[in-house]
């Protein structure tokens, strides 16, 4: 990685300078005749003007300024960044994949259509639900499908004071959202100190307007909800449905089914378990699975199959689902990343991502505790996460968990989540993922250590840390408040506007 | 150690509370709670004529740490918002007992308040080990 900053390129701009080879071919002056004159500019745009060399160098050296899986350890808690086989990228960018036309005809598009009727199917046994849709585009889209089907379902049947979602107090905050953005009413219940759902909270806030409940489990809290049944069972009494988070699915794939747990939709993050990083900030896929009962709500398209072919299942076939969420079929390359991922990994691979995955969370409680450091559930065993906190090393030290988290940093670590869930102070979320060596999770502790060590002696170190990264500690404040990154030219760079 | 004026009143989810000369009530955060949100860089509060519950959130409090709710300790009908906040929410951080006053509030007839008095409020905030 990269120690000195970049500029931005209008930095490197020198008037004249080009790569012609790269310019679009001169389309003569008619080209623009059929727009009106008021839509045509009548300046000159302002653009870098670079040499081809200069700008691949100042990409690559922006590139090279990133954390990355490929480069560095990475245990950002909630965000599954575990290594990505190269194979799922190389397959999902086949050719005749990059060139499909979503509006292809169905008959030109069978292998693609093959498999993504595949994924439902592996997805449907994954989660044991009955019928699956692809086209929600993030974990919040599909949650935000889970719940419109959830109403969708009580007013077919003429339930229509059913318009309360309860959400745990640790709940991920795309859950109050999403109940929000469906219209419903949000009734939070409380957690109790070993971080499983309170259970005679629950009891007083179900009843007749209770229209579903949204869970994570294992928790935000990396525990595993351990009265999941019972939860369960008093929300299906009440009337009420129940949604499943699966943005933590990397904790049980494998051993244990939303499904069987008694759940009615659920959501997966593909972007986290199947092959695509979560934090990489890029496109992601939410798909949603459902029991029986709310399967014909789905959204469309899904992918059907008539005797030997494979189809679109529009509005047609499902005239009470809730919609389009997205203007084909939702992000394909990440979809069919996932598809590649699962062959490869096959029935007896799932079980060992979370075996582990957990196997490898424990094993950093279990070494961190060892080292010094406060678990924030001591008596519960971890899930595919870990939650330690910094709250008595804040108070005794003055050190916080940001500052432990820019400090690692400097040790050539991507920091894990702070301060979230908001639940536990000073709190660090950390999740090591399957794809880490013991090696590297022991790095990763005696890293922690020495900064724990650093923290007694030196705490200025921790404070003014990263004192190796191109930027030193950034002033969060301001950087919430003034949002305008434009890059204006100086007389220095002064670029001609007139044509 | 937090600031916890003697002539407040106080709830488990760290807002204070003071009664004004003509009965209504002004409502803030308790400066442990600012302390423990960190820098504010963005404050949403209540339009006036709304009525609360007791327990209802009313504002959005947001630091570079996290967004919170902020809940009414009692019932009643919004009288204001402070208006200075939005181009000043770091008033809450400086000033969390005046300047960073989140509400004016007409309290309901019928409010009967469970509120928790200065000792016990402080007793609270050690418990949680600030
Ligand atoms: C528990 C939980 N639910 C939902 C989401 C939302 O997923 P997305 O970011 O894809 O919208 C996340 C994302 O991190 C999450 O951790």
């Amino acid at each position: 990685m990269s120690t000195r900053l970049e500029k931005p390129i209008f930095e490197y701009s020198v008037p004249g300078r080009g790569a012609e080879d790269q310019w679009p071919r001169d389309p003569g002056p008619a080209a623009t005749d059929d727009l009106p004159a008021t839509l045509r500019r009548s300046t000159r745009p302002l653009l870098p003007e670079v040499s081809e060399l200069e700008a691949v160098r100042h990409f690559t050296r922006l590139s090279q300024l990133n954390f990355s899986i490929d480069t560095h350890f990475y245990p950002l808690g909630s965000c599954t960044m575990k290594y990505n086989p190269k194979a799922c990228n190389s397959f999902a960018m086949l050719p005749e994949f990059l060139a499909r036309h979503p509006l292809s005809p169905e008959s030109v598009g069978q292998g693609f259509l093959a498999c993504l009727y595949e994924l439902q199917e592996m997805l449907k046994a994954v989660t044991g639900m009955q019928a699956v849709a692809l086209s929600p585009m993030a974990g919040a889209q599909g949650e935000f499908a889970g719940v419109a089907m959830i109403r969708a379902y009580h007013r077919a049947r003429g339930d229509l004071e059913r318009n309360e979602i309860i959400v745990p107090e640790a709940a991920h905050g795309t859950n109050p959202a999403t109940a929000t953005m469906c219209g419903c009413v949000v009734r939070e219940v409380p957690v109790n100190a070993e971080g499983d759902v309170d259970l005679e909270a629950l009891k007083t806030v179900v009843g007749p307007k209770t229209a579903g409940i949204m869970l994570t489990n294992p928790s935000t809290l990396g525990v595993f909800e351990r009265r999941i049944e019972e939860v369960a069972r008093t929300v299906h009494a009440a009337g009420g449905l129940l949604y499943y988070d699966g943005a933590n699915l990397n904790a049980i794939l494998g051993k244990v089914r939303p499904g069987d747990m008694g759940f009615d939709v659920i959501h997966v993050n593909l972007h986290k378990t199947f092959s695509t990083p979560h934090g990489g900030g890029g496109p992601g896929a939410g798909p949603v699975g459902v029991s029986a009962r709310l399967a014909p709500f789905l959204p469309v398209p899904i992918v059907g199959r008539r005797g030997e072919q494979y189809c679109w299942l529009t509005e047609r076939d499902l005239p009470q689902s809730i919609g389009r969420l997205s203007g084909f079929m939702g992000n394909a390359g990440v979809l069919l990343r996932a598809y590649v991922y699962m062959r490869l990994l096959g029935r007896e691979g799932m079980a060992r991502v979370s075996e582990y995955a957990t196997l490898n969370a424990n094993y950093l409680l279990a070494q961190l505790t060892r080292a010094g450091f406060d678990a924030a559930y001591p008596s519960r065993r971890a899930s595919h996460e870990l939650i330690i906190t910094l709250k008595r090393q804040a108070k005794e030290l003055g050190v916080t968990a940001m500052d432990f988290a820019k400090r690692l940093l400097d040790h050539g670590m991507h920091a894990p989540t702070t301060y979230f869930p908001l639940l536990v102070p000073e709190c660090l979320l950390i999740e090591p993922t399957e794809t880490e060596s013991k090696a590297a999770l022991d790095a990763f502790v005696a890293a922690m250590a020495e900064i724990l060590a650093e923290a007694a002696q030196e705490p200025e170190r921790l404070t003014s840390a990263p004192h190796t990264m191109p930027v030193r500690r950034l002033d969060d404040v301001r950087a919430a408040k003034q949002l305008d990154l434009t890059w204006k030219p100086t007389v220095a760079h002064a670029i001609p506007t007139t044509a | 150690m937090s600031n916890v004026p003697s002539d407040l009143k106080y709830t488990k989810t760290h807002e204070w509370l003071r009664t004004l000369p003509d009965g209504t009530v002004e409502v803030g955060i308790t400066d442990h709670a600012q302390h423990a949100l960190g820098d504010l860089v963005f404050v949403e509060v209540p339009e006036a004529g709304r009525t609360l519950a007791a327990g209802e959130p009313f504002a959005v409090v947001e630091s570079v740490k996290a967004a919170s709710d902020v809940y009414s300790p009692i019932a009643g009908e919004v009288i204001a918002g402070n208006p200075a906040l939005a181009a000043e929410p770091e008033a809450i951080n400086s000033d969390a007992y005046g300047k960073g006053w989140l509400m004016r509030l007409r309290p309901a007839a019928a409010a009967a308040p469970q509120l928790l008095a200065p000792k016990d409020y402080e007793k609270l905030v050690v418990e949680e080990g600030s």
